[in-house]
């Protein structure tokens, strides 16, 4: 077993663990997920027809903001006790942390979209008129892109002194091709008119691109003093 | 500011170091340089002969002043991650190092609610689980008793004549009366003197050594 996987497996575990005890991103997202769907459902009220046409976008806002929550959660373990310098003093590829961190992000963020869904159906009357399963893609794809760039800015904000301030301010602009794309695919599938795919396949390559260009700076964020 | 200035030291094999210094003298610092957690703005490290300290990572283990540890987790569960950034994956093994600092390695409490000596344990414990040639410590008495400290000390001491290199910051001399072959004082960054065993009259540093081995 190479020891990327090794220590990915070991990091992403650890994390899993550390969060199943102190459940301290997953409570926060789903509260802020929550509010926005409830605020803005009581906003507007909007008709079935509205409704699909603002979900994508009411959908997206209400992960991307809590995904932040997430990211921020997830550096700070590593800060309290300055646990990060374990590993930096290691042999351990720094890929590994970074690997092992993003997935453990996008398993909290995609558990917290799972259980915003029924909800979201629920408060917003909706029922996609598109091809549905698409909207799984969209969940995987875009869910993939906010995590990967979320956090590799997290750990470059992380010696920054306002770094709670500092994340959204870096990734938000990075992320909006992103969030266009996943909320014009989303808003697709729900009205049901043209196709997703264009908007899928630009989620592919953005997934793609910023995954190897993390990857391949993530070292010298890690060892940057 | 520098935190360190000029600092030229040698540390043999085999030895015990402890480094004094007041509060702000650069002891930490010099342990983080040598650790590889900062790099120097000017000069170089050498550990075994190698200036790439990444590459002599797993023989290096480091102690800071903070745990280092999860506190959500147990001593077994902290071990077991440390372990595994070193390629470590035997339970037996991992449970002889936490049985070597005095700790139970089935206590299923979570190492937020140890008190400070028994962290203090672990976190030594973490430092020694893939067996280094070289031990940094950094202030590893603090907040631990006397006697716990003594017996800290004579395992640090055990490890010497096993052939471990283990440079310790410390303000307790008298822990390390009976096992440290050196001290090295610092003041204001400077490397200001160094004195054979604990408390001997300090004497002017030599000239440049420049590594580790």
């Amino acid at each position: 077993m190479s020891t990327l996987f090794r220590v990915t497996r070991a990091t992403l575990a650890k994390d899993l663990r550390l969060e199943w005890r102190s459940k301290d991103a997953f409570n926060a997202m789903l509260f802020f997920a929550l509010l926005v769907v409830v605020i803005f459902s009581f906003s507007f009220e909007p008709t079935a027809e509205e409704a699909r046409r603002i979900a994508g976008g009411l959908i997206w806002v209400a992960v991307l903001f809590s995904t932040i929550v997430a990211l921020n959660q997830a550096w700070a373990r590593e800060l309290r006790h300055q646990v990060l310098d374990a590993y930096r003093v290691s042999p351990a590829p720094a890929n590994a942390l970074f690997l092992g961190k993003t997935v453990g992000n996008f398993l909290f963020v995609l558990a917290v979209e799972l259980l915003m869904a029924p909800l979201f159906i629920v408060f917003y009357n909706l029922r996609a008129l598109g091809p549905s399963h698409q909207m799984l893609y969209v969940l995987a794809l875009g869910t993939w892109a906010l995590v990967v760039n979320g956090t590799f800015f997290a750990a470059i904000s992380l010696r920054t002194r306002s770094r709670e301030v500092m994340l959204p301010l870096i990734l938000f602009p990075i992320s909006i091709p992103a969030v266009l794309a996943m909320v014009s695919a989303t808003t697709t599938i729900l009205t049901g008119e043209g196709s997703a795919r264009l908007a899928l396949t630009f989620l592919a390559v953005y997934d793609v691109v910023f995954t190897t260009v993390s990857l391949l700076l993530f070292e010298s964020v890690l060892h940057a003093e | 500011m520098a935190a360190l200035r000029e600092v030229s030291a040698g540390f043999e094999s085999g030895r015990v170091y402890a480094i004094f210094g007041d509060n702000g003298a650069g002891k930490s610092t010099l342990l983080r340089v040598i650790a590889g957690l900062s790099r120097p703005t000017l000069g170089r490290v050498q550990i075994l002969g190698s200036d790439d300290l990444r590459a002599v990572a797993g023989r290096v283990g480091y102690m800071a002043h903070a745990p280092l540890l999860y506190e959500e987790l147990t001593a077994m569960e902290n071990l077991c991650y440390f372990a595994s950034l070193y390629g470590i994956d035997d339970a037996e093994r991992i449970e002889e190092s936490i049985v070597k600092v005095g700790l139970d390695p089935r206590l299923e409490r979570r190492v937020g609610d140890y008190s400070q000596g028994m962290r203090q344990r672990l976190a030594l414990a973490r430092a020694l689980v893939h067996d280094p040639s070289i031990l940094l410590l950094d202030e590893p008495f603090s907040n631990v008793d006397l006697a716990s400290a003594v017996e800290m000390a004579a395992r640090l001491g055990q490890m010497r004549r096993e052939g471990r290199t283990i440079l310790v910051v410390t303000h307790q001399p008298e822990a390390v009366a009976g096992v440290a072959d050196e001290s090295v004082f610092l003041s204001g960054g400077r490397l200001t003197s160094r004195a054979q065993g604990v408390g001997a009259a300090p004497r002017r540093a030599s000239p440049v050594v420049g590594s580790l081995r």
